[in-house]
């Protein structure tokens, strides 16, 4: 290996090989292993069934987020297929001997908050989940990718995963962001440049000054949605902001073990001279906040542009999507994004509901309404950035302002707990799949920052916080 | 899983891009615990439309799905190949997969098809000019055929995979034949990565 330049996500791979050998996959080491009720179930009796066990339960956390209720949370659930499944999750982790944080532990929360936030997703790491979203924990420079139940059972039984090595990709993003210009900005305009195709079979690292210059949660923000690209990890070379952000956490290594951890974590970003597979660069200072107008995230364009003519995309495939998806959302080609009305505002989601996300919504909200008749709701991803968010009176601020103060879990981002929209229902929403019915069916989906999603909740139209009065 | 050479039968076209899997299995589906029944859930959403493709007697028992680009793109659900499946699916024809989705695929035995875009817009119209078109699908030789109008495609698969679904293999099996060397690797790990225990 010496002399090659190598890749970030060359050097995770290679330090996790398990075994090599030609014509198989490799097989990698995996190095933590998040779990939730949706994908884990059928694992778990899969491995009843074959008489197996877990073989690291010490290297597996589970907790319980995209079913759970963001109201009335020291009520049982009402749905009681919902209430089954997070049953069943705790029963297994209590089977199987695996750290489980149910509704109501104060470690609880969106399983790609609580990764990075109790410590556990560091530099250099392999990290699996049963969830596409899995691919935010590539912030910290770890390679972390989403993996099917089947793929589930086989982590729980051997700790490693048979992958074949994906391409690399690089995104360089260059410059300073205008204000008001966020990650959430940054990856949409990704998305939409690359395509929902566009880093099928590849991991991306993205790059450059206006990255370097992003905080953690930025960076987090940006990885997360590296899927809805096609790419199944996104990852971001560790550097100080990294340690900063790590040091003194709950399973951050402390002491000499810090110091070696260090050694190895600062060995990580990617050599000069190193070549990718592809290229794509951005210019920062180019680049305005983004609204999404259609039905997949790469259907996406400036806050200060007009919904396209599906007439204007050359690919037959892409205008018939763009056709189809006007007629779902309901809207016509040509209208100014500005003036599209909303129903209803959603600030949550493994995407958008860290304590920068919400800190960044209260700034805009403080001292504002908003507007009677819309629907605004909270959702913390985690009940450590509640607890923060309070001990900072940012819930004061939101509720002040006519938002809902919510439990966290993955709520409005999916529709699998109680808060869904209504058909026809519209809704300026942080999370990050603007899918037909994803938030509720027929429920109309458009993708934003935390920021934009603050002055549209009081504009009632998509707007961006210059133009509120103060 | 069982073992899968060849899908033989007629298709059904979905001529659409960007089919993610919420619209394959939408999300009030997920919350079942069970593995098995997600057939009655599936394009659960687009079904309500008694135009939709499905709903059309003259493709009732399609086992093979030809869809438009970039096909089970999104959410990491396994169900949504279990619902494909469960309906009577062997196989689904595009030009692109999603890479999860893909690969949550040769885990079940369902065959991710992936041709040219030559390929895929002739098999989409030959099968709705003809419902009843025979379409075959051989895994050993990586090809797609329809003889009664001409179409000849190959397909990519990687070797193991290959294999794999040729044997039915299990592939924690496979893996666990390596017990001893996924030990030495533990052996190698540095002390100071974090454990998840209390």
């Amino acid at each position: 290996m010496a002399g090659r330049p190598q890749t970030l996500a060359d050097k995770v791979w290679e330090s996790h090989l398990v075994r090599s050998a030609e014509g198989e996959p490799d097989l990698l080491f995996i190095d933590l292993h998040l779990i939730h009720e949706v994908t884990s179930p059928q694992a778990f009796d899969g491995l009843r069934l074959a008489g197996r066990g877990v073989r690291r339960p010490d290297l597996t956390v589970a907790t319980a987020d995209h079913n759970v209720p963001t109201t009335d949370v020291d009520k049982p659930i009402a749905d009681p297929i919902s209430r089954r499944q997070l049953e069943v999750l705790t029963a297994n982790c209590a089977e199987f001997g695996i750290v489980c944080y149910p509704m109501g532990n104060a470690n609880q929360g969106i399983v790609h908050i609580i990764g990075p936030e109790l410590g556990l997703s560091q530099p250099g790491m392999t990290i699996v989940c049963g969830d596409s979203h899995t691919s935010t924990h590539g912030a910290l420079g770890a390679l972390a990718f989403g993996i099917g139940t089947s793929e589930v059972e086989h982590v729980l039984a051997t700790q490693t995963l048979p992958q074949i090595r994906p391409a690399t990709m690089a995104v360089t993003v260059d410059g300073a962001l205008p204000a008001g210009v966020t990650a959430k900005d940054i990856v949409l305009a990704v998305i939409g440049r690359i395509g929902t195709g566009g880093g099928m079979g590849h991991v991306i690292e993205y790059r450059g000054s206006a990255i370097r210059a992003l905080s953690m949660e930025g960076r987090m923000t940006v990885c997360n949605m590296s899927i809805e690209g096609g790419a199944r990890a996104g990852m971001v070379a560790p550097d100080d902001t990294t340690f900063a952000y790590l040091e003194g956490r709950e399973h951050a290594p402390k002491g000499k073990a810090w110091e070696e951890a260090l050694d190895n974590w600062r060995s990580l970003p990617t050599d000069p001279g190193a070549s990718f597979d592809k290229e794509v660069g951005l210019e920062a200072a180019t680049l305005t906040p983004h609204v999404t107008w259609g039905t997949n995230p790469a259907q996406v364009v400036s806050i200060d542009s007009s919904v396209p003519d599906p007439d204007s995309f050359a690919e037959p495939a892409e205008r018939e999507a763009a056709a189809r998806a006007l007629v779902y959302m309901g809207i016509d080609a040509g209208t100014p994004i500005r003036e599209i009305p909303v129903d209803t505002v959603f600030i949550g989601s493994c995407t958008n509901s860290r304590i920068e996300d919400l800190r960044a919504a209260a700034a805009v909200l403080r001292g504002q309404r908003v507007r009677p008749g819309l629907r605004a709701l909270v959702v913390p991803g985690s009940h450590r950035v509640k607890a923060q968010a309070e001990a900072e009176g940012l819930d004061g601020v939101f509720r002040a302002a006519g938002f809902e103060w919510r439990e966290p879990g993955c709520s409005m981002c999916l529709a699998m707990n109680p808060d869904k929209l209504s058909p026809g229902e519209r809704c300026a929403s942080t999370s990050n799949r603007n899918f037909e019915g994803r938030q509720g069916r027929g429920g109309r989906t458009h993708l934003v920052s935390p920021a934009v999603a603050a002055a549209t909740a009081v504009l009632g139209r998509f707007g961006s916080p210059e133009e509120l009065v103060r | 899983m069982k073992p899968v050479r060849i899908v033989s039968g007629t298709a059904l076209p979905l001529d659409r891009s960007d089919v993610d899997t919420d619209q394959i299995i939408p999300s009030d589906w997920l919350k079942r615990v069970e593995r098995t029944g997600f057939g009655a859930g599936l394009f659960g959403e687009w079904r309500d439309d008694r135009d939709f493709v499905l709903n059309k007697d003259e493709y009732v028992g399609a086992t093979i799905l030809v869809a438009g680009p970039n096909f089970g793109t999104g959410s990491s659900r396994e169900h949504a190949v279990w619902a494909l499946l469960d309906y009577g699916f062997e196989a689904v024809i595009s030009t692109r997969f999603g890479d999860i989705f893909a690969n949550n695929c040769t885990k079940q035995g369902l065959l991710p098809v992936r041709v040219s875009p030559e390929v895929a817009r002739s098999l989409l119209d030959a099968v709705v000019a003809d419902p009843k078109l025979e379409i075959t699908v051989d895994v050993e030789r990586g090809t797609v055929e329809a003889p009664a109008v001409g179409i000849e495609g190959t397909f990519p698969l990687d070797e193991f995979t290959r294999t794999r679904l040729l044997n039915g293999w299990d592939d924690i099996g496979l893996t666990l034949r390596h017990e001893d060397r996924i030990t030495a690797y533990e052996a190698t790990r540095p002390a100071w990565r974090p454990s998840a225990a209390l």
